[in-house]
Order: structure tokens, then C-alpha cells, then sequence
């Protein structure tokens, strides 16, 4: 499995061997190794929900290993918190920052290892001058009294940065690190990577630009559902390998498309605009169309604004503009109920936040939504309900023993179905899906598929957000990419890889994002 | 591979499910706990004089402690319930005794039933302000009803400059004579006011578990940002529930002034503490989304039980207290363990599942 075993130059820091993790809902990591050599860049890629993030928490001392062992110079170690992984020399600089927006970027810095006077008070000046030290070398103009919260979400990656290297660390986890970076920002950050690469440190680098990936990696390890699909050294890996190992050849179980005519158009975005705090815009004068029977994925990188999208669409943002249109008539509710009445449906991306009440059972999750449809004024039949409830739970294939089972004791792939469940009861005629497959195995996505396909020959108007290209190409009627909150193509069904990714990267210097935009 | 957890979840009786099933009825033991030792410790305690006494005493605080449990299931708290108590019995007491100036020498008089209507209206209308100020406003719960618990005890004591309305005995003229029955009166061997908790008891379990606003309170506060997705209209959900809660002090204000046959300003003081602890012991989660009406009713007598069997044996208030806050404090450890054990309980089952 291992092409790269035995590199003399660059020493085995930390190796993971056979960890299996497990979440309620889920297996995250299944059997995996890993290895982290010093004085190099391990890049770790897979989709969305492979489980990088996973195995990096683990690494990080965040969560703890369900079976698998972690090797750490030689000495079996078990990191029973995050501090006990930085005594360890391990820093890790997270996806989603971890900062405090109203404190200044020196208490951001040191925050829970403040330097003291005596023991007793914070040494200021300390903190003051150490953090400007870590910003010279970042080569970053922030000065360390500045609060937090005014700085650009790109310096403040670079605060998470500093964070990480005010603690030594000799093993250093950069979660999507340019995510949110500008051009000349990544530059800097890939000398500081150099610089700390000549110091020894092991970096350990994960994110979904694979040409960066190419550039700035010395070994690449691959994930996929939670299983290492590929590992070596950079040397010949090239992107179509790359893209291989993540999507696999023919893994997922795509049904075919029934065929069917699509019908006439039932719904209509016009530009929808989103303003994003601190100027900008999370969606930008977004339109599109959807004909009842089709499928439309909405494909782009995290932050394309997207989830955002489908939110506008259920009245979430008050502060968008735009007009949504339903069946010709201007939908003008301002409530979810509204939306849902006028036959909208919406499938959430994070099941656990924003799609379940997790505290209550299977029947009273799935027929939340619909409960009108059991009462006679404000009697509720709960035999009706009931009824109902199984019925959905029939159709959707949910395997449960009693529909009063409390919902947390579902697997992930059949919590979904009750989250689709409570859509579909509804009623609705057109069904937004955000990250339908997310974090469910691969017998469940496929028969999520197959529900797709089969709602769709039922005339219902389907569009869903993902981030798996592999599923975009196969599930869509047609594809719609975005960019920045911008659409950035549009694509039929027999799209070429390549180019729906280019159109979804986007693009750092600005002028290459005109070209791209229609 | 499901099949296999959720064949192990209907699989019964291990031990952890035993202990579960006796941690889940935990307010029911400690009802029987309490009972068992009082009957046998206080003297005259198990008579149908002394249950009735009791009732009264527990009913006060049952009707709080329902309003309240509907507010704390959507994950909210209403401080302001005693001042609400406090502020309904002096506008009864004004009502009985003054009625309505409207000037020029005249005033408007009402009878007992029109008493009642005005004064529940105007708990309603103190909820509903509290409602309007956290679903408006995004006023946290716990500061809008703490400021609506010292403006709604300044008004009561601006309506009489701080004393006692006294003699609320009603007028025959006006048909309000029969105002004192409302806290004293009996039917069929029961006294009135034991009738309305029973009346409400069943009316609020019935909104709870018999109606889709039931149902959406629950969901709004087990996961208030998914119910919102899912079509709950949480801030109307919100408005109900505090609504609901002031309309109970209001119960609460008459019955006290009716009793007394006297409004005084002060009254209900501290009520609110009561009540909250009541909803906690009957099991409703502070975070909400959990708890159940009946569960309130038997925390209300579990800590009503309590007070008045230890004044019988003639323990000092001193000790009462410390032993209330303690039972308190035991309810909500155990509901932590309860809660703990289930989660390892569900996790277990998923390792089994991965296999």
C-alpha cells in the first residue's frame, strides 16, 4: 500500500496503524495508517467526509481513537485532550478558526498559555512582543493589539498560523490553510512552509486545490470513505492519479436515469443576492431555473455559497434580495411554513444541526413538517399520525424497529431518509437537497440515489448542492457551478471533469475568475 | 448491518435497562419516598383533612410550575411569574373594590366571572410583552423576564402606594359576592381551586401531547434552528408559551386574593424559584426539548409534600430549605447520570453495529 516506506531522509515523526473511529451514526475512519515524516509535507486529500478531518482530531488530541494505535518517535502514545497533544509538540490549525473575535491578536496568539508575571497577572509586554516576532516572520503588518474581529478572515488564518507556531510545535496539521487566503497570502505561506519544512517540523497539509497539493507536497496519502485509497511520494503524481484515488473507478452504485420528459418550469431564482458581513457577497446575483422532473446539482468548493443559496430559498437570510418564483407567482412569504405551503422542501446539509430534533422519536421527526395534515383544528390524531409515519418510514426504506425509537439511534444513512421523509411528506414539488450523501455509507447513498431518481420521473423538481464531483456528474440532469457566490458554469449531463472543477476553483488572481464567469 | 443495533435496542432487560427504566421514574420514587417517610414519621399526616391542606398548598405552586414547564421546554425561563402573581391580585383586589373609574362620579362595577376574565387577560398581556421583548427584540429569556419581574412588582405596589387591599368580601349588587369562593369555595367534597388545577392539569397535557403547537414546543426547544427549517413558526411558538405562563400567575393571583380576601402587594415573592424547581424535579430539562406535565405535577408535590411534612415533625425553616435545595440538586445529578448512562448505552450499540 505504502510506496513511500523507508525514506531515509525524512524520518517517521508520528504513524497512525489500523485506527478505526466511530461515531454515533457513522464509521469515520476504517483501518487506516498513516504516517507523518519529518521535515516534509504530507498532504492528505479526499472528498468532503473521506475522513481527514477526522483522523487530524485524532492526531490533534481532540477525539480519541475507538481501536488503532498512534506511535510517536517510537513510544506508543494516547492524546487524552488537545493540550496533551501540544505538550506533545503537535499544533494543529483548524478549517473553521478557532479564535475569539473580541480579543486582540496577542491574547488570540497565547490564549490558555498566557505568559505570567509572578505566576499571577498576564504578562502583556511578553505577549506583545512575542506576537509581533511570530507576525515578522509571517511577514504580516498586524499589530498584536488589534481586536481580533476587524482583521480579514485571511490574516486571521494567518493569526490561527502564528497560534500553532507560538507553541513549538514539530508537528504541524493545516486544515484547508488557503481556503479563505488571498494569492499573495498563500505565497507567503508556502515559504513559511519551506522555512519550517528546513527546521524539521513535519507539516501535515490537507486541501481540495489539488494543483497547490502538487505543488507544495512531498507525500501524498489519499483517502476515500474512511479507507486509504493511495499513498506514496509526490514524485509522478499528477491530477488525473490523484482524482482516481479519490473518487475510486466505479465505487458508488449511480442507478440510471429512468428516462422521462421534463415538464415546464415550476421554479425560478432571479438574482438573488446575499451580502457577506465585512463586505462582499455570500451569493451574488445568483438566477436560475428548474423544470418540474429535473435534476440540477449545484456543484462547487466549500464557502462557493451555496448552502447559502438553498437558505435564501427557505426565507433563512432576511437581508437577501431577489425574487423566487413558483409556478409564474412571486413567492413572497417570509416564513418557512410559507415556503413550505407553496410546495418547497428542503433537505439541510448538517442532519444533526439544522435537520433533526435529535431528542425526539423517528415518527415525530418525520412528520414534524406535515403535521397540519393530522389535525382537526388543534386536535392532533395521532393514529393518523402514526399511520403516516409508517408509511413514509415504508417508502423511504428506513430500517428501524419502532417508529418511536428515539432518532439518535438511527445510523446516519437512516437518519437522512427520515430527514428526506420529512420533506417528501410534505407534499413538496420542488425538493432542495444539500449534501444528500454527507456522512452515510455507501449502501445507504445508493439507495438515495435511487429515491432521487425515482422523485424525479415523478414529475418533483430536484436541486442539490454537492461537493463530490463524481456525484454531480452522475446524478445531474444539469450542473451548475459556483464560484464565489457567483454561477461560474453551467453544464449537461456529460460534462468533462476537468473542466466543472476549473470552473469551481476559484481562481486567485481576479482576472482568471472573469474568464470563467459568463 | 442496522438491523443488527436495532434488533440489540428492543433486546430487553440487561442491567443498564433496569437502571434506566428506575432512573426514568426517579420523581415517581422519590414521591413514594417522601409519602412512605412522612406517613410513618409525622404524626396525623395520612389523614383526607391533611391531603387536602396539602393540595391547596402544592396547587399554588402546581399552577406556576406548569406555565413554566412549557416555557423551559422551548428552552426559555419566565423569572416574572411571582411579580405577575403579586401585580394580577392587586388589579383583582382594585377591581373588586373600586371597579373601573371612568370619571365624573361614575364607575364601572363587575361581577365575579368578569374579574377573573380581566385579570387573566392581564397576565396574558404581561407574558405576551415578555413574548413581544424575547422574540422581537432577541432579548435573552432570563433578562427579559428578570426586568418584567421588577417592573411587574413596582406596578403592584404603585396600585395601592404599597398597602393591603383589604375585605375583597364582593358586593351582591354587583354580583361579585361570590369572589371569596374562588380560593375557598368547595365542589362535590373538593375545594374549587383543586377543581381548576385538575382543569388545567389535563388541559395543558393535553396541548402538549395531544396538538401540533404541543408538538412544535417540544421541537423548538430540542433543536430550535431545525424545528424553524422544518416549518415550526418558533416565535409564535414563543409567544404562546409565555403567554401561557403569565396566564397561570394570573390563576395564581386570584386564587391567593380570594383565599385572603386581601391583595397585598408583595405577594409571590420567590413564587417563581418554586416553581422552577418543581419543573426541574419532575424531570424537564433546563436545556430544553424534555419534560412532561405530569412529571411537573408530581415534582410540585414531592417539594409541597416536603415543606409541609417537615413543619409537621417540626423541623426549623432553616433545615427545610437546606433539604429542599438539596433534593433539588440530587434531581438535576441524577438527571445528568440518566442522561450519561443512555448515551453509552446508544454508543455501545453502534460499536456493535460497525462490527
Amino acid at each position: 500500500m505504502s510506496a513511500a516506506r523507508g525514506h531515509a531522509t525524512h524520518p517517521i515523526g508520528l504513524s497512525i496503524r489500523r485506527a478505526v473511529k466511530v461515531y454515533p451514526g457513522t464509521v469515520a475512519l476504517k483501518n487506516v495508517d498513516f504516517d507523518i515524516r519529518m521535515g516534509a509535507v504530507n498532504v492528505l486529500v479526499g472528498e468532503n467526509g473521506a475522513g481527514k478531518s477526522t483522523l487530524m482530531k485524532v492526531i490533534a488530541g481532540v477525539e480519541s481513537l475507538t481501536e488503532g494505535e498512534i506511535t510517536l518517535d517510537g513510544r506508543k502514545v494516547a492524546f487524552r485532550s488537545k493540550d496533551d497533544a501540544v505538550a506533545n509538540g503537535i499544533g494543529i490549525v483548524f478549517q473553521e478558526l478557532n479564535l475569539f473575535p473580541d480579543m486582540t491578536v496577542g491574547e488570540n496568539v497565547f490564549i490558555a498559555r498566557e505568559p505570567l508575571r509572578f505566576g499571577l497577572s498576564i504578562d502583556h509586554k511578553t505577549v506583545g512582543e512575542r506576537t509581533r516576532a511570530l507576525m515578522q516572520r509571517l511577514e504580516q503588518d498586524i499589530d498584536p493589539d488589534t481586536p481580533l474581529g476587524r482583521l480579514r478572515i485571511g490574516q486571521q488564518q494567518i493569526v490561527e498560523i502564528a497560534k500553532a507556531l507560538a507553541q513549538d510545535a514539530r508537528i504541524l496539521i493545516l486544515d484547508e490553510p488557503t481556503s479563505a487566503l488571498s494569492a499573495a497570502e498563500v505565497e507567503v505561506l508556502f515559504r513559511i512552509i519551506d522555512e519550517l519544512k528546513a527546521q524539521g517540523v513535519g507539516i501535515v497539509y490537507i486541501s481540495h486545490r489539488l494543483e497547490e497539493l502538487i505543488r507544495v507536497g512531498d507525500y501524498i496519502t489519499v483517502l476515500r470513505d474512511g479507507e486509504i485509497t493511495g499513498s506514496r511520494t509526490m514524485e509522478g503524481v499528477d491530477i488525473p492519479w490523484i482524482v482516481q484515488a479519490m473518487i475510486g473507478g466505479k465505487s458508488k452504485d449511480f442507478s440510471q436515469t429512468q428516462a422521462h420528459e421534463f415538464g415546464r418550469e415550476v421554479f425560478r431564482a432571479e438574482d438573488i443576492t446575499l451580502p457577506k458581513a465585512g463586505g462582499g457577497f455570500t451569493v451574488d446575483r445568483l438566477s436560475l431555473s428548474v423544470r418540474a422532473g429535473e435534476i440540477v446539482g449545484l456543484y462547487g468548493l466549500m464557502g462557493a455559497g451555496r448552502s447559502e443559496f438553498l437558505e435564501c430559498i427557505m426565507a433563512q437570510h432576511p437581508d437577501s434580495s431577489g425574487h423566487f418564483f413558483m409556478d409564474g407567482k412571486e413567492m413572497r412569504e417570509r416564513h418557512v411554513a410559507g415556503r413550505i405551503a407553496r410546495g418547497i422542501a428542503l433537505v439541510p446539509e448538517d442532519r444533526k444541526r439544522d435537520g433533526l430534533i435529535q431528542i425526539m422519536s423517528v415518527r415525530e421527526n418525520i412528520t414534524l413538517s406535515s403535521l397540519a395534515q393530522f389535525a382537526t383544528g388543534f386536535h392532533l390524531s395521532l393514529r393518523k399520525e402514526a399511520a403516516r409515519a409508517a408509511e413514509f418510514i415504508k417508502r423511504m426504506t428506513v430500517k428501524v424497529a419502532s417508529p418511536d425509537n428515539p432518532i439518535s439511534s438511527l445510523s446516519g444513512g437512516n437518519q437522512q431518509k427520515v430527514v428526506i421523509g420529512k420533506a417528501l411528506m410534505t407534499g413538496p414539488k420542488v425538493l432542495l437537497m444539500d449534501e444528500p450523501s454527507r456522512g452515510i455509507d455507501i449502501g445507504a447513498k445508493a439507495e438515495i440515489y435511487q429515491k432521487m431518481r425515482t422523485l424525479a420521473a415523478e414529475g418533483i423538481a430536484i436541486i442539490f448542492v454537492t461537493s463530490d464531483l463524481e456525484e454531480v456528474l452522475a446524478l445531474s440532469d444539469r450542473i451548475i457551478v459556483m464560484a464565489n457566490g457567483r454561477l461560474s458554469g453551467e453544464f449537461g449531463p456529460d460534462a468533462d471533469p476537468a473542466r466543472v472543477i476549473a470552473a469551481a476553483s476559484p481562481a486567485k488572481p481576479a482576472n482568471k475568475n472573469k474568464e470563467i464567469a459568463l | 448491518m442496522t438491523s443488527i443495533t436495532e434488533r440489540a435496542a428492543v433486546r430487553p432487560r440487561s442491567k443498564h435497562d433496569w437502571l434506566l427504566l428506575l432512573l426514568k421514574a426517579r420523581t415517581l420514587v422519590a414521591l413514594l419516598l417522601v409519602l412512605a417517610f412522612f406517613s410513618f414519621a409525622a404524626p396525623n399526616f395520612l389523614s383526607t383533612a391533611n391531603a387536602i391542606l396539602i393540595s391547596k398548598h402544592v396547587a399554588i405552586n402546581a399552577f406556576l410550575a406548569i406555565g413554566l414547564t412549557f416555557v423551559i421546554i422551548t428552552g426559555g425561563i419566565d423569572l416574572s411569574v411571582g411579580s405577575v402573581v403579586g401585580l394580577t391580585g392587586m388589579i383583582a383586589g382594585w377591581l373588586v373594590l373600586n371597579g373601573i373609574d371612568i370619571g365624573f362620579g361614575w364607575s364601572i362595577q363587575f361581577n365575579t366571572l368578569e374579574i377573573a376574565a380581566i385579570v387573566c387577560l392581564a397576565g396574558i398581556l404581561v407574558g405576551g410583552i415578555n413574548g413581544i421583548l424575547i422574540t422581537r427584540f432577541n432579548v435573552a429569556p432570563f433578562i427579559a423576564t428578570l426586568g418584567m419581574l421588577y417592573v411587574a412588582r413596582g406596578a403592584a405596589l404603585l396600585f395601592s402606594e404599597g398597602r393591603t387591599f383589604p375585605n375583597l368580601n364582593g358586593n351582591p349588587d354587583y354580583g361579585s359576592d361570590s369572589f371569596p369562593l374562588i380560593g375557598t369555595g368547595n365542589f362535590l367534597g373538593l375545594p374549587v381551586m383543586i377543581w381548576m388545577l385538575i382543569a388545567v392539569t389535563m388541559g395543558a397535557a393535553y396541548i402538549a401531547n395531544r396538538t401540533p403547537l404541543g408538538r412544535h414546543i417540544y421541537a423548538t426547544g430540542g433543536n430550535e434552528r431545525g424545528a424553524a427549517l422544518s416549518g415550526v413558526r418558533v416565535a409564535r411558538v414563543k409567544m404562546f408559551v409565555y403567554m401561557f405562563s403569565g396566564l397561570m400567575a394570573a390563576i395564581v393571583g386570584l386564587i391567593i386574593a380570594s383565599q385572603l380576601r386581601a391583595a397585598h402587594p408583595a405577594t409571590g415573592e420567590f413564587f417563581e424559584l418554586n416553581a422552577i424547581a418543581a419543573a426541574v424535579l419532575g424531570g424537564t430539562s433546563m436545556s430544553g426539548g424534555r419534560g412532561r406535565i405530569i412529571g411537573t405535577i408530581i415534582g410540585a408535590f414531592v417539594i409541597g409534600i416536603l415543606s409541609d411534612g417537615l413543619v409537621m415533625m417540626g423541623v426549623s425553616s432553616f433545615w427545610q430549605m437546606v433539604v429542599k435545595g438539596l433534593v433539588i440538586i440530587a434531581a438535576v445529578v441524577i438527571d445528568q447520570a440518566q442522561s450519561r448512562l443512555q448515551a453509552r448505552v446508544a454508543l455501545a450499540q453502534e460499536v456493535t453495529q460497525s462490527r
